[in-house]
């Protein structure tokens, strides 16, 4: 079992952060702030029509443009023309149609790609778009999921026969379940489409690097490693001569856990032309040619005693896969699959997800990534379950969920979750919620009629975090592994080279990565060098997302920092002259057991090895230390958020009075980046929750086109947060962690619904379509009142 | 072409520019300025504030040609390297940047807050820089520095 780490070094300190001081004086390197020599820019031809076919491009007036180099249709581009790659077909019949950077036949969504334009400076490039003349047909569009798959429904691809993309079914047994049950609900959830957000839109640089025959691609991403894998699969172009750097990024929040086409435009273009080629998008673009996410339709059932015990759980997803299959859109909904039991046990579990194609943007990974949507399901669904049953929300999940001397635990979806404890975290965050008192103030008001009601807002939660396991994900049919590299290198002065295969945008790797490795080696986190997302420095990694940075990096990490410690052994042996086995490491320095005064520090064997004057016979100059790790399974962190909620029955106006998150992540390294991470995972899916909508006409036109239509939301639409941990360390990953970037975000959307909906179940209220926006609860409200009437 | 003579961050620049050229894209490609930043393209992030005559505006909603005769402070100018501004020392100290991205224009719009109100209370806060979107850190830490940048610029006991 691992333990709580209680370090002497630095882990488990909250250490301000060394990734700062460049970013708050505005000295960054940003993609878009990349200058190469010549470089040509790129601009993008985006169809207005969801679904058309295409009668003829014309480019000759954007040829004789001031400015203009080169454009290009599906046509002109020839075999230039790649295509996105999709590595997840969840099934042996996954329908993948071909996505084409330029598509020739017909456009499929708002915003898909007929043509590009290249010239000398990006205003020259985006007035020349507008000179472009397309010729389109209109088809009819095809944009609700359940229209989609009905008789008669236009197709977004012929190849897919009512717009399914596949089926995918787990697990069984339902129908014995519910035979048994006293009790059986059924609700059907939309867990509507958002986008990802990050506040550094996508850019990309292209170059050819000058004497050999290695092209440099730059891009806002977070996939490095996997990008250089697929664009190499795509373009034909030898991996080996591909170096893909990730510079600083601005956010990603899996929006950049991609392949886009505009990465194979510009790499494909730069190597043709033989010049640097650089695109960025505007916002207005990014809203409809970066993925967007969630966009489902859950119809749920559980079956219970009546006493509240679950015995099963049917889940029937729709997921909308948009109009082409990105890098992982089939297998994101499959994230989720195993998620819906949730930290509850029951008999039997049985899921079914149906993908659809329609005329939208790709869907695709973005924070949680299929286990918002099932945390989402699970946490409303017990307390419609406790309505059902007038039992308190709070007893239900305590009759039902794992304790904590029963893990490890395999439930019902099948996966083992290896430790736990629900109860330490739910005492923890009721004692800083205040329970009591605000059930009491929300019975005067009931008894008052006050037109503003307060409702209680639960989700004890969990997730699957450390992605993955590589056999797991060969048995899911995804095409590559889940492991993580590290290699750490002493320098001759001492100082530390630490290259992860890890590629942060905000999570402060830099920082944390050092802490591990000071923690483990004794040397000063100020001399630690943290060498990332750059496959020309760092060449091995499987990048960032998924929670996994941590909780498999960090394996990596101190498996390399035990190697190098190993490998400086036998030099510190030999200089004190005496068996390896009688050495003592710890702070930094060797020292013979029994005579601590004989010892030698790691700076020093560092030089020594560098000389190599003096060393063992055998043992080669140069002391580093690498490892490869493969996690040994998913980590399961959980928590317990609480929220109260106010909401004016009149104007259907919510606002979050307090929120309360406890969570148990594992042991931390970094304690101050770990409640950031949760601050913001706990906003953005508040952001749903409330505020956030993609939304499309009947037409498929994107109403949601821009930052002024679509609510990202600001420092004033949101409450401070309470946050704790408690700590109930992995027993599965070497250093006890479990990953935090996703929890916020899985964990407080049900919550503050639940809440909404605890405000006004007295007015006959059972749902809320999301986001709660004051039209939305007011329209339960009124619905209610009808129903009631 | 227009004529315009900008001061930013303390040194004078002379320029010919297009009429239609935003300050946000002057100060980076003319003048080199890559600190301060794009977000969006509809004036809502913010990512691009910068003080103009000592009040913070969104550089993408002011043409170059406007600032003529002006002074631009950006992020870059705020201090030097090795001497922080207590805006910048707060942002650290508590946290209060992930990616960083919004960083520049939400230090700026501190900025002019601290200067118009040396002691804000977080309703204040949160709403003067409801202008400035961050999608990272929820806002927690952003409030946090304010409030001890208000400490250590004396605003605040």
């Amino acid at each position: 079992m691992t333990e709580i780490l209680e370090s002497a070094g630095v882990i488990g300190r909250p250490l301000r952060r060394k990734e700062d001081a460049k970013l708050l004086h505005g000295r960054t390197n940003w993609t878009d702030n990349i200058q190469v020599p010549g470089a040509l820019h790129m601009a993008l031809v985006r169809s207005p029509m969801a679904h058309a076919r295409i009668k003829k491009v014309d480019l000759s007036g954007a040829l004789a443009m001031p400015g203009v180099v080169a454009a290009y249709d599906a046509a002109s581009l020839g075999d230039l023309n790649a295509n996105v790659l999709c590595v997840w077909p969840v099934t042996d019949d996954t329908v993948m149609p071909p996505f084409p950077a330029l598509t020739g036949d017909k456009v499929r969504h708002v915003g898909d790609v007929v043509a590009i334009v290249l010239a000398t400076d990006a205003k020259s490039a985006e007035d020349a778009i507008a000179a472009v003349d397309v010729d389109y047909e209109p088809l009819d569009a095809v944009v609700d999921m359940i229209d989609a798959m009905s008789p008669g429904s236009a197709l977004v691809h012929d190849a897919a026969a009512n717009n399914t993309c596949y089926v995918y079914n787990l697990g069984g047994g339902y129908a014995d379940a519910a035979a048994k049950a006293d009790v059986v609900i059924k609700r059907r959830f939309v867990n509507q489409r958002i986008v990802a957000g990050f506040m550094e839109p996508r850019a990309v640089v292209a170059a050819p690097m000058g004497m050999s025959d290695e092209m440099t691609l730059w891009s806002a991403t977070q996939i490095p490693h996997v990008l250089r894998v697929v664009l190499s699969l795509s373009t034909g172009i030898p991996e080996q001569n591909l170096r893909i750097v990730a510079p600083d990024v601005g956010g990603g929040f899996g929006g950049k856990l991609q392949m886009y086409r505009e990465e194979i435009l510009a790499l494909q273009l730069a190597r043709h032309l033989g010049r640097p080629v650089k695109w960025n998008e505007t916002r207005s673009e990014d809203m409809v040619a970066s993925h967007h996410g969630r966009d489902q339709i859950q119809d749920i059932e559980l079956a219970a005693t009546k006493d509240g015990r679950i015995l099963g759980m049917n889940v029937t997803l729709l997921a909308n896969m948009g109009a082409y299959l990105q890098i992982i859109t089939p297998g994101t909904p499959l994230l989720g699959m195993f998620m819906y039991c949730g930290i509850y046990k029951m008999d039997a579990y049985q899921f079914q997800c149906t993908g659809v194609f329609t005329n939208t943007t790709p869907t695709d990974a973005i924070r949680g990534a299929g286990r918002p949507e099932a945390t989402f399901a699970i946490e409303r669904m017990m307390d419609e379950l406790a309505a059902e049953l007038g039992m308190d929300p709070m007893e239900l999940r305590t009759r039902n969920w794992i304790q904590h001397h029963e893990f490890p635990f395999t439930t019902a979806a099948g996966l083992t979750y290896d430790t736990g404890n629900y109860e330490a975290a739910t005492a923890r965050a009721l004692e800083l919620f205040g329970m009591d008192e605000l059930r009491a103030e929300q019975k005067r008001r009931r008894e008052s009629g006050d037109p503003v009601q307060l409702g209680i807002g639960i989700s004890t939660f969990t997730e699957m975090c450390g992605l993955a396991p590589s056999r797991t994900l060969g048995a899911l049919k995804y095409a590559a592994g889940g492991w993580e590299h590290c290699t750490i290198r002493l320098l001759p002065s001492g100082k530390v080279e630490l290259v992860t295969g890890t590629s942060p945008h905000g999570q402060g790797h830099e920082t944390a990565w050092s802490q591990i490795a000071s923690d483990i080696l004794g040397i000063p986190v100020e001399d630690i060098d943290v060498i990332h997302s750059d496959t020309g420095r760092a060449p091995y990694g499987m990048d960032t997302y998924g929670s996994r940075s941590l909780a498999v990096g960090g394996q990596a990490i101190k498996k390399a920092a035990d190697r190098v410690i190993e490998n400086a052994r036998p030099i510190a042996a030999h200089q004190l002259e005496c068996a390896a086995e009688d050495l003592d490491f710890a702070n930094g320095a060797f020292s013979v057991k029994g005579d601590p005064e004989k010892s030698v520090t790691l700076g020093a064997l560092a030089w020594a090895a560098f000389s190599a004057h003096n060393l063992p016979d055998g043992i080669e100059p140069m002391i580093s230390g690498a490892a490869t790790v493969d996690p040994e399974d998913f980590s399961y962190p959980h928590g317990t958020h609480l929220a109260a909620i106010e909401v004016d029955t009149e104007t259907g106006k919510v606002r979050v009075r307090s929120y309360v998150a406890v969570d148990d992540v594992g042991n931390q390294i970094n304690p101050m980046i770990v409640e950031g991470q949760v601050h913001g995972g706990v906003a953005m899916g508040i952001g749903q929750a409330l505020y956030e909508g993609v939304e499309y006409d009947a037409d498929g036109n994107l109403l949601t086109a821009s930052l002024a239509d679509y609510l990202i939301p600001s420092a004033a639409d949101l409450p401070s947060f309470t946050t704790d941990r408690t700590v109930t360390p992995s027993t599965t990953h070497s250093l006890g962690t479990k990953g935090v970037g996703e929890a916020g975000a899985i964990a407080s959307t049900p919550a503050i619904i639940n809440g909404i909906v605890d405000a006004l179940r007295p007015m006959g209220v059972t749902d809320v379509l999301m986001p709660a926006s004051p039209q939305n609860v007011w329209r339960a409200i009124q619905a209610a009142k009808g129903a009631g009437a | 072409m227009q004529h315009i003579n900008v001061t930013v961050d303390g040194t004078s620049y002379e320029a010919e520019v297009e009429p239609r050229t935003l300050l946000v894209h002057w100060l980076r490609e003319g003048v080199g300025k890559v600190g301060t930043v794009v977000g969006c393209d509809t004036s809502n992030c913010g990512a691009c504030t910068v003080l103009l005559d000592g009040r913070s505006v969104k550089s993408c909603s002011v043409l170059a040609v406007q600032a003529d005769g002006c002074e631009v402070t950006t992020i870059q100018g705020l201090s030097t390297g090795d001497d922080w501004h207590p805006v910048q020392t707060a942002f650290k100290e508590c946290h209060g940047l992930q990616c960083g991205y919004c960083t520049p224009g939400m230090v700026m719009a501190a900025v002019d807050l601290l200067n118009e109100n040396p002691s804000p209370s977080e309703e204040e806060i949160r709403d003067g820089i409801h202008g400035n979107l961050c999608r990272c850190t929820g806002y927690h830490n952003i409030v946090k520095s304010v409030q001890y940048a208000a400490e250590l610029m004396g605003g605040r006991k």
